[in-house]
């Protein structure tokens, strides 16, 4: 019997000015993380919507990641800070719902944390490889 | 649905060698909407682009997508492309298969597959892409400069300088602001008034610079590039352009008994009164708190001996509106007060000062004609003590004074106890510090000559109380470095006060919608980048209103502020990004919940009439963006729950879409 | 029993009424049977004396239809606010939804508003129920008269009310009580102790009753956008028919999200949920945490208010920590 290795599915939301660069820089530097993650490049990581995540989730994402600047380095000074509040408020509402929670992360990286940038991909795509499919969110109204 | 052209570009090996870029091209060809997809060695050479402008006209391309390198290095070069080729530049999108792909990835399979989605999801953004036009707003082509400190000075001088006409709100009646107050200053002991007056009448008399003294700024409306301010000019009961400065009125006014701010309060004016002799513009003020005239109608001894004739008791507020295309902050700091600081018996005696009343002290046209005398009896001091930090540096959860360094209190310190021991040797000066801090060019050299040359006393530790007793003052305080308890009688004690932003700033900045941080500082738009700008377009920043300075560095940063405010007004339009919010009216609530995540401010609420469907017209509360002023960080899309606001090139729906190509 | 009596109402109303200071009034109107009762739009004082009703059942909460009242009339419109829909009147003033002096605002202290739920689960056949001594009588066909205490028909959001005193009001009819420390969260950190598999098991079964009638959106005195999100084809989010059965947990989840630090924990969303869902535990989630994270915040207790969610200090918690800390705090 041949055993499929499980690959998950990571959406990363970036922010233009300090992670999408990030990400540019790892593959400057050819760091290496796993091909599971996709970035979508977004001005500010306050140009995420909840509703962006769940959607993520919705249509067979097995975890999402936003990454933006570092608080107090935002490119537009405050949007990290309303991300910060509300992903804090959105992950413990998914928590609650009894969603695993290590299905979701905000990491901050700047332009110059390309090492950054891949070591928190690889391990947030074995943090997720780990838990497998994502199924709690589609089956949270389907009682079996 | 747009048609789409796609171009995967190979970067030499640097993409085809972990992709297979005819397999990407392939793959993405039988996308919706896509009509026409290559690909070519190098997209961004002449021949790759101009392939790009062909492909444009010959398949009526209305959107297309680059699998290339990071958008960061190539997307304004495309964009151009685009242009040139008569497609509207926002129809571009890039496919980052390079950084984000092929160089992250070793494995040919793995990596062709993530191109492959890489460029579904750009596919899926182009086909809602809509063109896009930046928007122009012009430039009037005046400055308005907050502040007539060194800072105000400085960043009007060189404006000006460059040809445009520049104005000086001052609230006071003479702009110098505190330096016009300082004796010396470090590390050069050059005299103050010796260098500042100069420019005070350099801008007093500079054709392109008006001084608005006794003024203050009531209202700022607009944006970048526009804006609209009101200047109140309070009365001041002498008319202006008619006045000589000759100051025969100072010298006969019956009300001596004034506090003179410019002293400190340590001698008396008169009601009617010129600061100080340099004062730009030269020209008498009634103090209305103080004159006999205003107050009780009885006197006029002011109006009787000006010979100009150039009083003028009816005198009324006035506010003057005038149209700016840039505004500089530069309103300065102030020492804080003492009034928490009660161990050091600032309130019990004259004798114990402030540094700022040191400097005053000490000046050749200040209360004693600089003669170091003790303001309670008039004599020498023979042993003085400098305490600093006094509310500077304090913990963060203590009410009294500021958590931060107010910077400039080690250096004039030491030029206070070097300039007293020079003049006096007999004189004992102790000073009891921290930290000394002292980089900058020629400081640290400065700080040990007071302490080699001039043999200063400088003591770590801090004083814990004093006490007067009799004519003396009884200074308790440690010697951390000998570990034991010092007690000195002391016939003058020095505060080293911190500074704090001028009380003026905080309602400022809500006018100007800029950011300040919790110790009322204006806030850069980047700590790093763009010291001298506010986040709030059109708004910048000059001297210690941004965060505490000294003179050289204020005058640094009131040249680098200017030269900003230049490369502003030699713009004739400001050609804006188009990629900002934009409210749909009908789906707005009016809630003001965007308004209040706005870092700039560029959101305002107007009331306006919508026909509604049944006939009827409805005045409804809606938001209305500043596209000018906008930077299009998003932050009100997320907060605007109806998704009334959107972000133009960063859609809902875009970043949806791209969202679901990726997760297919 | 409540406070005030029908009469005194009507009576204030005829004179406002007679006054010209109002030209219309919101109030509760009789349905079939008395516990029927439904919100309803009187534009006179005779209107009012025939249909108007005040009783155990007056549990709806006006604040949000003076957004088009207010827009339909010259003079003011007439309303009846009990402590806990005076914070969502507050809430609406902050986001400028209808003019401040378009209304006339009557307190009317609360007893608490019985739940139609628990008297049918309690009974079948109710004909009518009437306040009484010492509680609720209730007619039945088959059991006879019952008198029940009040508190036994009280639904949560009564038992643990959060207010009895009124944070709005022109006049006030009545007596005004305190802010109360209620146990309103105890059911919030009872979830949390679960784990959470218990908690998914718990969510699944409560969520997989949803029909979207959209029931708890249009009651929700927070929910009065121009048009819902999940109703705009331009917003990507509306679906006709679900695609999966993901659409009503995003639903959920973005209604709590979109109403975070906005609602003022009336209850009216679970009152109204013909699937009797307890759709307040979601945003009581968001009230909990936005307390534990930033402070203590409720909507609606004063005009003008910045909420948390639109606020930030530099030293907030990190959303990785903040899901740990609602672990930990549990």
């Amino acid at each position: 019997m041949q055993v499929t290795e499980y690959k998950p599915l990571i959406v990363a939301f970036c922010c233009n000015w300090c992670s999408y660069a990030g990400a540019d820089l790892a593959g400057n530097n050819r760091l290496s993380y796993p091909a599971d993650v996709k970035i979508i490049r977004v001005p500010c990581s306050c140009r995420v919507n909840p509703m962006f995540i769940l959607r993520a989730f919705q249509r067979g994402a097995d975890g999402v990641i936003l990454c933006g600047c570092h608080p107090g380095d935002c490119h537009y000074t405050t949007g990290n800070y309303y991300t910060r509040r509300r992903m804090a408020l959105l992950f413990s509402m998914l928590d609650y719902l009894g969603i695993e929670r290590e299905r979701t992360r905000v990491e901050w990286v700047s332009a110059a944390e390309g090492a950054k940038f891949a070591a928190t991909m690889n391990d947030f795509v074995a943090q997720v490889a780990a838990l497998g499919e994502n199924k709690r969110l589609e089956d949270l109204r389907c009682k079996k | 649905m747009q048609r789409i052209g796609v171009f995967v570009c190979h970067c030499g090996t640097n993409i085809a060698g972990t992709v297979d870029v005819k397999a990407v091209a392939a793959a993405l060809k039988n996308e919706p909407g896509v009509v026409f997809s290559t690909d070519y060695q190098y997209m961004c050479s002449q021949a790759g682009q101009d392939m790009i402008k062909e492909a444009i006209a010959e398949h009526h391309l209305g959107g297309i997508v680059i699998c290339s390198c990071s958008p960061r290095m190539h997307e304004a070069t495309f964009r151009k492309t685009a242009a040139a080729a008569g497609l509207n530049p926002y129809m571009v999108e890039i496919a980052n298969i390079r950084e984000q792909c092929s160089w992250v990835h070793k494995d040919m399979a793995v990596g062709t597959e993530k191109a492959i989605i890489l460029g579904k999801a750009a596919v899926a953004k182009v086909n809602l892409n809509t063109p896009l036009t930046p928007g122009q707003s012009p430039v009037t082509k005046r400055a308005l400069v907050i502040g007539g400190g060194i800072a105000g000075i400085q960043t009007a001088l060189d404006i000006a300088e460059a040809g445009f006409p520049v104005d000086i709100v001052e609230t006071k009646p003479t702009i110098g602001g505190k330096m016009a107050q300082l004796d010396k200053t470090f590390p050069t002991l050059d005299c103050a008034a010796c260098i500042l007056t100069p420019k005070m009448v350099d801008a007093g008399q500079h054709e392109n610079i008006r001084i608005f003294s006794y003024s203050e700024v009531t209202a700022v409306k607009g944006f970048v590039g526009n804006f609209d301010v009101t200047i109140k000019r309070k009365a001041r009961y002498v008319k202006e352009d008619v006045c000589t400065g000759c100051g025969l009125c100072t010298e006969k006014c019956p009300q001596k008994k004034v506090p003179n701010e410019f002293n400190l309060g340590m001698d008396n004016r008169r009601a009617i009164y010129i600061p100080f002799a340099q004062a730009v513009p030269k020209v008498a003020t009634i103090d209305p708190d103080y004159c006999m005239m205003l107050k009780s109608g009885k006197c006029g001894v002011c109006s009787k001996v000006c010979t100009a004739g150039a009083i003028d008791y009816k005198a009324k507020d006035e506010y003057i509106e005038e149209k700016y295309g840039a505004i500089v902050v530069a309103t300065g700091f102030n020492p804080i007060s003492m009034e928490k600081f009660d161990e050091y018996a600032y309130s019990q005696s004259k004798d114990v000062i402030t540094s700022l009343e040191f400097e005053r002290l000490t000046n050749a046209a200040g209360p004693t004609q600089g003669k170091l005398l003790r303001p309670s009896d008039g004599e020498h001091p023979h042993t003085i003590v400098f305490v600093q930090c006094v509310g500077s540096r304090c913990e963060a959860c203590s009410e009294k004074g500021k958590e931060y360094c107010s910077k400039i209190c080690c250096m004039y310190t030491a030029k206070h106890a070097m300039l007293t021991r020079d003049k006096y040797p007999d004189t004992d000066v102790y000073v009891f510090y921290i930290d000394v801090r002292t980089p900058g060019k020629n400081f640290d050299e400065f700080y040990r000559r007071a302490v080699e040359e001039y043999g200063v006393h400088y003591i770590k530790g801090m004083v814990g109380k004093v006490s007067p007793e009799g004519k003396k003052l009884h200074v308790q305080a440690s010697d951390l470095l000998a570990g034991k308890q010092l007690h000195i009688d002391a016939d003058l004690v020095v505060l080293a006060a911190a500074i704090e932003p001028d009380r003026s700033a905080r309602p400022l900045a809500t006018m100007l919608t800029a950011s300040m941080d919790t110790n009322d500082f204006f806030t850069e738009a980047h700590p790093k980048l763009r010291p001298v700008e506010s986040p709030t377009a059109g708004v910048f920043l000059s001297g210690a209103c941004q965060g505490p300075k000294d003179i050289p560095e204020t005058v640094s940063q009131a040249g680098a502020a200017a030269a900003k405010v230049i490369g502003l007004l030699c713009k004739d339009h400001l050609t804006g990004n188009p990629c900002v919010a934009h409210a749909d009216e009908m789906m707005c609530n009016g809630c003001s919940t965007c308004e209040r995540v706005c870092p700039y401010g560029a959101i305002t609420y107007v009331e306006k009439e919508f026909r509604m469907p049944d006939r009827t017209t409805k005045l409804r509360r809606v938001a209305s963006v500043n596209e000018a002023v906008c930077q299009g960080c998003g932050a009100c899309t997320v907060a605007c729950m109806s998704g009334a606001m959107d972000l133009r090139g960063f859609m809902n729906r875009q970043i949806q879409a791209e969202v679901d190509a990726i997760c297919k | 029993m409540q406070e005030i009596t029908r009469e005194a109402l009507l009576s204030r109303a005829a004179e406002l009424f007679r006054d010209g200071t109002v030209d219309r009034a919101l109030g509760w109107r009789a349905g079939e049977f008395d516990y029927d009762v439904t919100p309803g739009v009187f534009t006179s004082a005779e209107e009012l004396e025939n249909g108007f009703v005040w009783n155990d059942f007056c549990g709806a909460n006006f604040s949000k239809y003076l957004i088009r009242e207010t827009g339909l009339t010259e003079k003011k419109v007439l309303v009846f606010l009990k402590p806990c829909d005076t914070y969502s009147f507050n809430q609406l003033l902050t986001e400028h939804r209808f003019a401040r002096d378009k209304v006339y605002a009557v307190g009317v202290p609360c007893a608490g508003m019985a739940d139609v739920k628990l008297l049918r689960d309690r009974f079948d056949g109710v004909t009518s129920v009437e306040g009484a001594e010492g509680g609720v009588l209730v007619h039945t066909l088959y059991d006879g008269d019952v008198t029940l205490p009040q508190a036994e028909l009280l639904p949560d959001r009564c038992r643990n009310c959060k207010s009895k005193k009124h944070v709005a009001y022109d006049e006030l009819l009545g007596s005004d009580g305190e802010v109360l420390d209620s146990h309103r969260f105890d059911e919030v950190e009872q979830l949390e102790r679960m784990t959470p598999d218990e908690r998914f098991a718990f969510w699944q079964n409560e969520l997989s009753r949803c029909i979207r009638c959209n029931a708890c959106r249009d009651v929700c005195p927070a929910c009065t956008c121009e048009k819902c999100v999940f109703d705009n084809p331009a917003s990507g989010a509306a679906n006709k028919a679900p695609s999966s059965s993901f659409e009503e947990q995003m639903f959920h989840i973005i209604r709590a999200f979109h109403v975070a630090g906005r609602c003022t924990d009336c209850g009216e969303c679970s009152r109204v949920c013909p699937q009797h869902i307890p759709l307040h535990l979601l945003n009581r989630k968001f009230i909990r945490d936005i307390d534990r994270f930033y402070g203590e915040y409720q909507a609606g207790a004063e005009v003008g208010s910045r909420a948390p969610i639109v606020d930030y200090t530099e030293g907030d918690i990190e959303p990785g920590e903040a899901v740990e800390g609602g672990a930990r705090h549990a």
